[in-house]
């Protein structure tokens, strides 16, 4: 360890620099586009999970525990080996047609946090008073309606700290998209690693950055609890 | 054939899908990753108790160094983690760790640092009386702590640390990345050699891992109703 010679320069400007900057867009993209699509994903589940019709619930009930219990790992090489026997050949074919290393990781990305949010959201739900839905239900919204305009934008008001506490486990998780080959900021950190042989300081580079985005957004989280969601419970 | 998919290229190789090579050659496979899973979480148990006291320390500087330390460990992907601890410990210590070991301290590491807030959650949610109770008694804070505070708080902390130990399951498919050969590992393996039937090895996989899981968070579940239950009573 003595003898190691620190070279901070090529993590801060030049050719390695620009990997580990597109790296972090890569790692952006993927996170964004999958916390988009799990947001909706995990609505769509956490309703469902709470339907009066059986067999949608059972089947929002399976979805919840089989894709929370099994690693995100497995899930991501499922879908990027395994789906093709699997999908329809219209599915196989549009997304050979796309980055299909990406398309792979946004899947598995987005299935598994699915999973997760859609229970955040639905404990989010049962903390609202019963009779905000009875109420509504009586002044003649339809469930759905209910759902919508009642009972869901007070929830989601509730639901957000740990909903962004999935985004940023989403976010650090979308590391794993390195095993298939999606070139994001671990991807590219462990390629500079290999080319220079300067781990340390690569490392540290992809470290700050992860940090650095954990750190700010669980700070503005702190200010949310503490200007939003504090007033509300003190009324 | 189910469905159109082979499950013989997983009958084939069952045993090797469950212990690896052993008792010819080395565990893998299943009894693997469960057994990366029940050292690691023995080892981060005692560290996530350690970090957890330090963070509720009365001394300033252990109280915010061990907040600081594990809160940028909850900032960082696992999988940065084992990187650093496969780049970092031979440094440290000259080589003679296996990879297995490697993951171990990693796994340890990243989950010490989730343990110990479950572990302050836990110390902070008994009630304030019983600490000036113990000390009114005569006690010290320190043997309040032991005596008094954590073996109250420990058990209401054990839903959570099945919880944990259910994460650590999921988490030791990362041992893949440095080829260490628990079931993932074992999975691209035979995958790579037979190559035709990736998605009936990653279905089957994927189904142990659940089984496994779901068994634990079950009883995480009903340890937590029966926890709720003795409090009622």
């Amino acid at each position: 360890m003595l003898s190691y010679k620190f070279d901070w320069a090529i993590v801060t400007s030049g050719k390695y620099f620009d990997w580990i900057v597109s790296g972090f867009y890569v790692t952006i993209k993927l996170s964004a586009v999958s916390i988009a699509l799990s947001f909706m994903l995990g609505l769509i589940i956490a309703i469902m999970r709470m339907s009066h019709f059986r067999p949608v619930r059972w089947f929002a009930h399976g979805y919840l525990e089989f894709f929370r219990n099994t690693p995100l790992l497995v899930q991501i090489f499922f879908w990027y080996f395994g789906s093709y026997k699997v999908l329809p050949a219209v599915a196989n074919d549009w997304l050979v047609k796309q980055d299909f290393e990406f398309a792979a990781a946004v899947i598995a990305l987005t299935i598994y946090t699915s999973a997760f949010i859609a229970e955040d959201i639905r404990s989010g739900v049962r903390s609202i008073p019963k009779e905000q839905m009875e109420a509504a239900r009586s002044s003649g919204f339809s469930y759905l309606r209910s759902m919508q305009f009642i009972i869901l934008p007070q929830a989601v008001r509730l639901t957000i700290p740990p909903l962004i506490n999935q985004f940023l486990n989403l976010m650090k998780n979308s590391s794993l998209a390195m095993t298939i080959g999606v070139a994001e900021l671990m991807y590219q950190a462990r390629q500079v690693e290999s080319y220079t042989f300067k781990g340390f300081e690569a490392f540290s580079a992809a470290t700050l950055v992860y940090v650095a985005i954990s750190f700010t957004i669980t700070g503005l989280m702190t200010l949310y609890d503490k200007k939003v969601l504090q007033p509300l419970k003190g009324r | 054939m189910i469905g159109g998919l082979d499950f013989s290229v997983v009958r084939d190789n069952l045993s090797y899908f469950f212990i690896g090579r052993y008792p010819k050659g080395p565990l893998g496979g299943v009894g693997l990753t469960l057994y990366l899973a029940v050292v690691s979480l023995a080892l981060s148990f005692i560290g996530g108790l350690i970090l957890g006291l330090l963070s509720v320390s009365r001394n300033r500087l252990l109280r915010y160094g061990s907040m600081a330390a594990i809160q940028t460990i909850r900032g960082m992907p696992l999988l940065m983690v084992i990187f650093w601890m496969f780049f970092l410990l031979p440094a440290m210590l000259g080589g003679g760790m296996t990879a297995s070991w490697t993951i171990i301290v990693a796994l340890t590491l990243f989950t010490s640092a989730y343990m110990s807030e479950i572990v302050r959650a836990g110390i902070t949610g008994i009630p304030k009386g019983q600490m000036e109770a113990a000390i009114s008694t005569g006690l010290s804070h320190g043997q309040a702590m032991i005596h008094i505070i954590l073996p109250q708080a420990l058990r209401n902390m054990i839903p959570s640390f099945v919880n944990q130990f259910v994460s650590m399951i999921k988490d030791t498919s990362l041992a893949f990345i440095v080829g260490v050969s628990e079931l993932t590992q074992i999975a691209t393996q035979i995958n790579n050699r037979t190559m035709l039937y990736p998605t009936e090895i990653f279905i089957f996989i994927a189904v142990i891992y659940f089984i496994i899981c779901f068994a634990f968070t079950e009883l995480s579940r009903w340890l937590e109703r029966r926890l709720a239950y003795r409090k009622a009573i």
